[in-house]
């Protein structure tokens, strides 16, 4: 077993969570950090596949890496947009769910019963 | 299994712990904080993968500049923490949840296992062509030139996502100044950071930057950190963040795409093709692209994280 099989379990594990906090909780801003979890887990997956291709005297394959580079800053500006998004919800609405029914109705939705 | 492979995978039981938490914990605060200790240490495992120019990335965008955006985001939203956890779903979807997460991971997982050896790579073709731009760091090579197309858009798309988030901004204060007005204690820690740090930050992320070229580093880490200084300065209340409407700071937002662009099509009209650099003055060409770019990404990141305009252009 190697150092990148550990991490690429790793990873795949890490994605796994972060898909089932995007499901499973309620709030949108833990929706967006368990995106963000999803996503950081597959580029870990791609860090693996790039480690593994390590040849010519370079620790790892360049092109992967370059990939995960920018796809770490593209994943932070869609996550910035996502916030703001959800705070000018909120500016206007006061509440910061994505619940479409009244806000009054929320205490009777049958999955609390 | 050697010392060092315990140690990975004590690192990866950390890492995990962490994520875990990062989903489990009941404050969204909380579970924020967890996020931004995941981003640090996953900054771990990317130089323990040989990857030290993701290792930065990762360290200075998962763990800074994304922490601070969503700490303050959490904070803001903290009162709207208890209704909404109320509408928490009901056990049906989350054993779905569980038993789709669980399946997806099961599927990576094998995938990782049973990945094709010996492994396909472009690392040969990256070493074979890295004298065509002078550059030393095989990463920068394939950001600036090989693969310089996805780092061109990447650019519009920061910029497209700032263009989104002022939108988002009321009619009436169209063209003001971006987030609420932070205010600190004069004589306290962050103010006084905030004059001790930034001129050894600005040092040091120019430094990032220029040792791209030939070692782990580059425009994305050196604009990071850039950012992260200009933050600093604007959250600890000593300089205001400047208007959405002002048309230097529009210039310096444009400057590292419109370079890249007016440089590939100059490709296209004396080169080969779109984005051929001419071999001569490649390096040049490519470090000139990088100023302008660390330039953009710097006020990009930092106006992203400041957010929407929230105060009238006439406050």
């Amino acid at each position: 077993m190697s150092a990148a099989i550990v991490f690429g379990l790793c990873g795949a594990a890490a994605a796994g969570l972060g898909l089932y906090g995007l499901i499973a909780d309620p709030q949108p801003l833990r929706k967006i950090v368990a995106f963000n979890l999803l996503g950081s887990g597959v580029f870990m997956v791609f860090g693996v596949v790039a480690r593994r291709g390590a040849a010519s005297g370079f620790g790892g394959d360049p092109v992967p890496q370059a990939l995960v580079i920018t796809g770490v800053v593209v994943a932070f500006s869609a996550t910035a947009l996502a916030v703001a998004l959800l705070l000018r919800l909120f500016q206007v609405t006061g509440s910061a769910t994505l619940n479409t029914e009244e806000p009054a109705g929320m205490g009777t939705d049958p999955a609390d019963a | 299994m050697t010392v060092a492979l315990a140690l990975e995978m004590a690192l990866a039981a950390v890492v995990l712990g962490v994520a875990t938490w990062t989903i489990a914990a009941r404050e969204t605060f909380a579970a924020v904080v967890g996020f931004v200790t995941y981003g640090l240490m996953l900054a771990l495992i990317w130089v323990r993968l040989d990857a030290v120019d993701v290792a930065l990335v990762e360290a200075a965008i998962g763990g800074g500049l994304g922490g601070v955006l969503l700490l303050g985001a959490a904070a803001r939203l903290r009162v709207t923490e208890t209704l909404a956890a109320t509408a928490r779903p009901g056990a049906t979807v989350r054993v779905g949840a569980a038993l789709l997460s669980a399946t997806v991971a099961a599927a990576l997982a094998t995938g990782v296992i049973l990945l094709p050896d010996p492994a396909p790579t472009l690392a040969p073709a990256a070493a074979a062509n890295a004298t065509a731009t002078g550059l030393g760091n095989p990463v920068t090579n394939v950001l600036m030139a090989f693969r310089a197309m996805d780092t061109m858009l990447e650019k519009v798309v920061l910029l497209l996502a700032l263009v989104g988030v002022w939108s988002l901004a009321p009619d009436r204060l169209w063209g003001g100044y971006p987030g609420p007005r932070h205010h600190a204690d004069p004589l306290g820690t962050l103010a006084f950071l905030a004059r001790l740090l930034p001129p050894v930050g600005i040092v040091v992320g120019i430094y990032v930057f220029w040792t791209g070229k030939d070692h782990p580093g580059g425009a994305f880490q050196g604009g990071t950190i850039l950012a992260a200084m200009w933050l600093l300065v604007m959250m600890a209340g000593i300089a205001d963040a400047p208007q959405v409407s002002s048309r230097r700071l529009r210039i310096v937002l444009i400057a590292g795409p419109g370079i890249f662009l007016a440089v590939g099509l100059a490709g296209l009209a004396i080169g080969s093709a779109f984005l051929a650099y001419p071999v001569a003055y490649a390096k040049p060409l490519i470090l000139g692209i990088e100023i302008a770019m660390t330039l953009t990404i710097a006020a990009t990141l930092g106006l992203l994280v400041a957010g929407a305009p929230e105060r009238s252009a006439r406050q």
